[in-house]
């Protein structure tokens, strides 16, 4: 499998080494590969490929496979800075080549123009760490457009009339229709909503190596046995691999970046797979390493000489974490919807992307989608109506006739930057590298509460229009859990509040790039890795024009 | 029971349905292998041999798994092998709820012999005085720490321990190890098929496709 690849010392000075293989990383070690550049990708996680992938939950769900462990990478939890933090999984993310793309959802929304430029069309939010973006919607369409037909996304343009403008259409049609999304569609326009075919990251039609959709219903959570889904292991890594420029080193656990005394990157330190330390040289370093972990490794690298932390002069690094905000509402039908069958969501409406603040009282929007998301012991131990009995036949009679008919509405929405919501180093508990865990603090802004509820009874309104014969919602309380990793180094033009610049570029380090969750300044309505591609098609060029410049140098 | 056998050619049909010839003459062989992996797995048989549990725990568990999915007309905790999944699973990823395993099972007939005197295993006692029993056991208050995320060996309370596993055991994928020829897919009728093709189900057999919405309905 191997055979004629690249592969790199890590005493080789590369071009570039990126910290990360997951949306973010993989686009750029395509691109910048691609054009001439010689890169190592230092992943943490093991090299899986489709073949590896099975529908064995206790492996996925249980022993981690294709995800952060807690017991091996434990992380604290508080909801404000003056509380202590305590043990608890509170997060989530892909740890395997392709990272969280390999498990995604696949749900796959460009943001709108209104998402770039929200703090000066709504005005200064209390308690909210709310600004504009330095960039538009215009200077990401292109990217966007690139994202679409480099990665494989199935959607129809010009469905939902609240889409933005669009250079090209999708490159292939939309995913069938699920009996979820038949029923959601019919319900939502008597009310008289906009449902339209889900953009996925899914094949609809086959590319070269990779099938389209089998739908054989085993998609969140799991890796896609026939490459169907369009994350960077089976759409950007093999390209970079093939270019002979690009070696994808995984089980590589990076733990620091190196500086110089011009306080310039020289390499990242890493631990192997049998935990022995390495520094891999290189000329630039970017980390793509997710929200959670880019500003960990930037608090990690503290030094005599960046005593806050690396790129840290600002003290934004690891604040402002914007999870997105979710509500979910489920309906049982009387008859077979059978949506086990194939990928989660087939219909979706944004009806609501940018609600109007007067009439509802608080600010943001969202999108609704139908779905079903569940393995079927998944299914049996969250998703029957409450109060239906834990054991005994009342428990499997209701197995039996709901499984087949229930679908969810997903409600997914902003989320506000809240200063003190953030990832940090946790003064006392260590990994089991024995290095500093992450601590998340984070509470809901009350306005994104008062969303999810506006939002979720709107979802049930839809399920009463549906004709479901029961519904319920799960309680709208404050997110204790992340997987949306968003925000935590900011793209900003000013040094004094931001992280990064308009390049990807630290302000304060000059061959040291950013490129992840970490660099969105607004959240979005609930589906960041599309943009989160799409900054990485446009960093990769930028980056690309200042080395050609001679302006990157370690 | 009649066992599942996947039916290569319908596989092959299925599947090339979707995807067009082309692909698949490249690609099946990869294809087939991991669905046939998948299923050979799941027809495998779990020794019948225990590897943690003794045998009166073997029987303590199996009673306790079939009160939690009982049998009736449809396969129960029993027909799927549950008991097996348990023994595996606290060799393997759940070793850490061995313990919880041990009182729970001790408590268990504790609480059997109170209710029902002279009866020393809940094995022992009749399905009804299991219920009563079990119906104690989960009125009592839950033992330990529960994670919102639930997952076996989370919770340190024994009924919640037993129930989850034995809900993975009864309907995981069989390539889990549970689930024995489709039992508990048999209960919620999931068809054991590996690929499927629209329409899916009762509502999206007569859908026309997707149209833009009506002008009546376009206030936008």
């Amino acid at each position: 499998m191997n055979q004629g690849k690249v592969t790199y010392k890590p005493t080789d000075e590369v071009d570039f080494v990126i910290v990360g293989s997951g949306a973010a990383g993989g686009v750029l070690a395509k691109e910048l590969s691609s054009n001439g550049f010689r890169i190592v990708v230092l992943e943490q996680g093991p090299y899986l490929t489709a073949a590896d992938f099975s529908h064995n939950e206790i492996d996925v769900f249980i022993r981690h496979q294709l995800t952060n462990n807690p017991k091996l990478q434990p992380v604290t939890f508080r909801k404000t800075p003056q509380d202590k933090a305590k043990l608890q999984p509170s997060i989530m993310y892909g740890r395997c080549v392709g990272g969280s793309s390999v498990h995604f959802t696949a749900n796959f929304w460009r943001f709108h123009e209104i998402d770039f430029v929200e703090r000066t069309k709504v005005g200064e939010i209390p308690g909210a760490n709310f600004v504009d973006w330095p960039i538009t919607y215009n200077d990401l369409e292109r990217y966007y457009t690139k994202v679409e037909w480099e990665v494989g996304i199935s959607g129809l343009a010009g469905a939902s009339p609240f889409d933005p403008p669009r250079s090209k259409p999708y490159p292939m049609p939309p995913l069938p229709v699920k009996g979820s999304g038949v029923v959601f569609e019919r319900a939502a326009r008597k009310l008289g909503y906009h449902p339209f075919p889900a953009p996925m990251a899914i094949l609809s039609q086959p590319r070269p190596g990779r099938s389209a959709c089998i739908n054989c219903g085993f998609c969140l959570g799991f890796g896609c046995e026939v490459g169907a889904k369009s994350t960077s292991l089976s759409a950007m890594i093999p390209v970079a691999e093939a270019t002979g420029r690009c070696e994808i080193r995984p089980n590589c656990y990076v733990h620091r970046i190196e500086t110089n005394k011009n306080g310039h990157a020289t390499g990242v330190i890493y631990f192997d797979a049998k935990r022995n330390a390495h520094l891999q040289k290189a000329k630039a370093v970017i980390l793509c390493a997710n929200g959670a972990e880019t500003p960990r490794l930037l608090l990690l690298s503290a030094s005599s000489q960046f005593p806050n932390g690396l790129a840290n002069s600002s003290g934004v690094v690891g604040k402002n974490l914007m999870p997105n905000s979710a509500a979910i509402a489920y309906g049982v039908f009387d008859e077979p919807l059978n949506d086990y069958k194939g990928f989660a969501v087939s219909r979706v409406f944004h009806d609501f992307y940018e609600l109007d603040h007067d009439k509802v009282g608080f600010y943001g929007g969202g999108g609704l989608d139908a779905r079903f998301d569940f393995t079927p012991a998944g299914f049996a131990l969250s998703a029957l109506p409450p109060g239906t009995p834990k054991w005994g036949r009342e428990f499997k009679k209701a197995l039996h006739q709901n499984f087949t008919r229930t679908f969810e509405i997903f409600c997914h929405g902003t989320s506000l930057p809240v200063e003190s919501n953030s990832f940090s180093l946790d003064p006392d508990v260590k990994d089991d590298w024995g290095l500093p865990a992450l601590c998340m603090t984070y509470r809901d802004h009350p306005n994104d509460l008062k969303m999810m509820e506006w939002m979720k009874d709107r979802a049930m309104e839809v399920l009463d229009a549906a004709g479901a014969k029961t519904k319920w919602h799960a309680p709208i309380e404050e997110q204790q859990f992340a997987v949306h990793l968003l925000g935590t180094c900011r793209m900003g033009n000013d040094p004094k509040t931001s992280v990064i610049n308009t390049d990807h570029r630290t302000h304060d380090v000059p061959n040291l790039f950013l490129c992840d969750g970490s660099s969105l300044v607004t959240s979005g309505r609930g589906q960041p890795t599309m943009t989160i591609q799409a900054l990485a098609f446009r960093a990769a060029d930028r980056i690309t024009a200042l080395a050609k410049r001679g302006e990157i140098t370690s | 029971m009649k066992t599942y056998q996947p039916a290569r050619r319908d596989f092959l049909l299925q599947t090339s349905a979707i995807v067009g010839a082309a692909w698949m003459s490249a690609q099946w062989p990869a294809v087939i292998a991991a669905a046939q992996h998948a299923h050979a797995a799941a027809n495998a048989q779990t020794p019948p041999k225990f590897e943690v549990l003794a045998p009166e725990q073997a029987r303590q568990v199996q009673a306790v798994a079939s009160q939690i999915i009982p049998t009736d007309d449809l396969p129960g905790a029993r027909e799927a092998g549950v008991v097996y999944f348990i023994d595996r699973a606290l060799k393997t990823f759940a070793s850490d709820s061995w313990q919880t395993y041990r009182e729970g099972l001790t408590h268990l007939n504790q609480l059997t012999a109170m209710k029902y005197p002279g009866i020393s295993s809940f094995a022992d006692a009749t399905p009804e005085q299991q219920e009563t029993v079990m119906t104690e056991l989960v009125a009592e208050p839950p033992k330990g720490e529960s994670h919102r995320r639930i997952g076996p060996g989370d919770s340190d309370d024994f009924f919640q321990t037993i129930r989850v596993h034995t809900v993975f055991g009864f309907l995981a994928d069989p390539s889990a190890g549970g689930n024995r020829e489709y039992a508990g897919w048999k209960v919620v009728e999931r068809d054991p098929a590996h690929t499927f093709s629209p329409p899916f189900g009762y509502y999206d057999k007569d859908y026309p496709g997707w149209q833009a919405s009506s002008p009546e309905t376009d206030k936008k």
